[in-house]
């Protein structure tokens, strides 16, 4: 069977970019989806989950916001390109998702109120970083079953974190199922003075103080009204993740700590019998640089004769000794790079590829700043 | 920004986005810091190991191991931060029994995720507070973590109103905000994104934060190749009568060698304008270093070397 990109983005309805960070992974999802939505077709969804919110820049777009926003045909026009489909992006905000979860789950106005309104709730979601992790594959499950899109693709934090996230559902639904959050919420338990003999409690109430208690005590009992509601949620985006219609696209370069952690990423989602459709190596440096015959050449001009020197100089009407000088630099700059190609030619090979399609995307020389660049890119992973 | 320099002070956050190299520069500053003779304590607060591969040694733990002369590594390790705690503080008896404890945790962690951070930064300020090291290096969370960690004294502050925990967040603040003590190193790259997220990174340290900026180091910048002179030189070897001249002395991949060169050149240029809006974005008063490109070595102890070569260097011991 056919692994190329061009079949994933064709066939399959989810595509996760995952892997180290500081590797153009934001980039090159949103350079999957602008390429599946201009020569695919279809209505194309971008989800960045990264807190970093720097799909508005490469999307040459300002102010993605929690909303899923369509990409104007103009930013497709300006790149001389008539979209079969269409793209459309949107960006995680944690706050406004939680929100919205509780709210949709919530059995009445006044749980609800308590919930949004308790400062342990505000500052698990506004502050901590943990919950970025639930709510986004939560946001992955909602948008997907609305069954508005044809492919989504996400972006997603930098590895450890974005594993942390592939196990934020079933670890919400075990917290919920925990023996320890039965008992502390248990009806008996809403009197402090009744938890506070238990042994556990002595300890978390002296070291947390009571009101602390009783604030966590009073979140977790309002939640409880959507225990079911969580856990079942819970599960069915732990079942989407190992979808056969959802895939995994590594990211990396091939530097050897990204690479490294790339790698850790690959064993851990083939651990999780999670579906590695393809591997993306970004800044890939031109192959010449770690072939025999430049290599020759540069040996043959650090070799060069004041003779040689003079007639190429001559030749050209340049001065000699600048000729000699950028000659010494440029052999310079390519045993350098030379050096970095084949280090990293060789870690490349030692990839575990598994059964993923591998992808190759040169160095570019300048950033990606607008959908001509994008789409640059994603011909490269659709033809590759 | 105090201008206190980095290694006058006595506990150092090193943080910075994905992939720039912030576990190397901090390995550098610890490496660089005990050479000169001090008591450092390097700590690796989200346990992947690369500390430890940055000193080739295997991964410690949460107990602190010499990994050379005046230099011991550690694993944060929440759960274990909160047994010391205890120890310390309760003398509970249910310490060493890690099943009920551990469970007690987990609970705690989960409900309230800001007793993981203070735990992480409470040990870090304990170590500083008992004076056991001259310097503390923490290799910390990355950009999108850190202000959350560095906060989060001042989140429980604000959330426990009594309490053990709340008790001690008070000198956890005082050294956390004392800018003689403890400071806050961005690593960031030339290049577009690392160089955004630093100046947002600024501002919300700057916003949500107590702790000072020391400084920010510039790792990867690349070498210059060509000045205007021999650029122009340059540009008439890779025209085709500089390459035909070329090729028939030097071989046919002579031009391969001037693509390189090429390259560098252009990865350059665009690097000088990335940290040219990082330098404006910055302002005069925030110390910038720059760290080269390490072309020859990408980790393991010899680079480590070369990176707290190129720091005592550029910060002047």
């Amino acid at each position: 069977m056919s692994r190329s990109l061009q079949h994933l983005l064709g066939s399959k309805e989810i595509v996760i970019a995952c892997g180290p960070g500081g590797v153009g992974k934001t980039t090159t999802a949103a350079a999957a989806a602008a390429v599946a939505a201009a020569r695919l077709g279809g209505d194309v969804l971008v989800l960045t989950v990264d807190p970093a919110r720097r799909l508005a820049d490469a999307l040459g777009l300002k102010g993605i916001g929690n909303e899923v926003t369509e990409v104007p045909a103009s930013v497709f026009e300006a790149a001389g390109e008539t979209p079969t489909g269409r793209l459309s992006a949107a960006m995680l905000d944690t706050k406004q998702s939680w929100d919205a979860l509780i709210t949709t789950h919530a059995p009445d106005a006044e749980t609800r109120d308590k919930i949004l309104g308790n400062p342990l709730y505000k500052n698990i979601t506004e502050r901590f970083v943990q919950s970025h992790d639930y709510i986004a594959m939560e946001r992955l499950y909602e948008l997907h079953s609305s069954g508005a899109w044809d492919l989504i693709v996400v972006d997603t934090p930098p590895t450890r974190n974005a594993l942390d996230f592939l196990d934020a559902p079933s670890r919400l639904a075990d917290f919920f199922s925990s023996r320890l959050l039965r008992w502390l919420i248990a009806p008996r338990a809403s009197a402090l003075v009744g938890i506070a003999s238990k042994p556990f409690t002595q300890v978390a109430d002296r070291i947390l103080g009571t009101q602390f208690l009783a604030d966590i005590t009073e979140f977790f009992m309002s939640l409880q009204s959507m225990y079911d509601g969580f856990v079942e949620r819970s599960k069915a985006v732990t079942r989407l993740l190992s979808d056969e219609r959802t895939t995994f696209m590594v990211v990396s370069s091939s530097e050897t700590v990204p690479l490294r952690e790339a790698e850790f990423f690959a064993t851990e989602l083939a651990r999780r019998d999670l579906d590695i459709g393809a591997v993306v190596l970004n800044r890939i440096l031109p192959a010449a640089l770690s072939q025999d015959a430049p290599a020759a050449a540069a040996h043959r001009i650090a070799g060069r004769s004041s003779g040689e020197v003079d007639e190429v100089a001559r030749i050209l009407g340049l001065d000699a000794g600048l000729v000699d000088r950028v000659l010494a630099t440029a052999v310079a700059s390519f045993e350098d790079y030379a050096v970095v190609a084949r280090r990293e030619a060789s870690a490349r090979e030692q990839f575990p590829l598994g059964g993923a399609h591998l992808i190759e995307v040169p160095q570019l020389e300048h950033d990606v700043h607008d959908m001509a660049g994008l789409l640059e890119i994603g011909d490269r992973l659709l033809n590759s | 920004m105090t201008g206190v320099p980095h290694a006058e002070r006595r506990l150092l956050f090193v943080t910075g986005k994905g992939g720039v190299g912030k576990t190397s520069v901090a390995a550098g500053l610890a490496h660089m810091l005990a050479a000169e003779g001090r008591n450092v304590l390097a700590c690796e607060v989200d346990a992947k190991g690369d500390l430890a591969s940055a000193f080739e040694v295997s991964a410690p733990g949460f107990k602190p191991e010499v990994v050379s002369e005046g230099l011991r590594l550690m694993s944060m390790d929440t759960e274990a931060s909160l047994r010391e705690y205890l120890k310390l503080n309760l003398k509970i008896p249910i310490v060493g029994r890690i099943g009920p404890l551990a469970r007690a945790f987990d609970f705690v962690a989960t409900a309230a995720p800001g007793v993981k951070e203070i735990l992480t930064v409470g040990k870090l300020c304990w170590e500083v507070r008992e004076k056991h090291y001259d310097t503390v290096v923490v290799d910390a969370s990355a950009t999108g973590h850190i202000v959350g960690q560095l906060a989060a004294p001042q989140a429980i502050n604000d959330l426990v109103k009594v309490g053990l925990i709340r008790s001690q967040t008070g000198w956890m603040l005082d050294i956390l905000s004392d800018p003689a003590t403890t400071g806050l190193v961005i690593v960031t790259t030339p290049e577009e994104m690392p160089v955004s997220e630093t100046l947002e990174l600024r501002a919300r340290i700057r916003d949500e934060t107590t702790v000072d900026l020391a400084g920010v180091i510039v790792n990867r910048v690349l070498p210059e190749r060509f000045s205007p002179k021999t650029e122009a030189v340059f540009e008439a070897l890779r025209s085709p009568a500089g390459t035909t001249a070329l090729v028939e002395r030097f071989g046919e991949a002579s031009a391969s060698v001037l693509d390189a060169a090429e390259l560098a050149t252009s990865l350059r240029r665009n690097r000088i304008a990335h940290l040219a809006t990082l330098r404006q974005g910055l302002g005069s008063e925030v110390p910038l270093v720059l760290i080269p490109y390490l072309f020859q070595r990408a980790d393991g102890l010899r680079a480590t070397r070369q990176f707290a070569q190129h720091l005592a260097e550029e910060l002047d011991r």
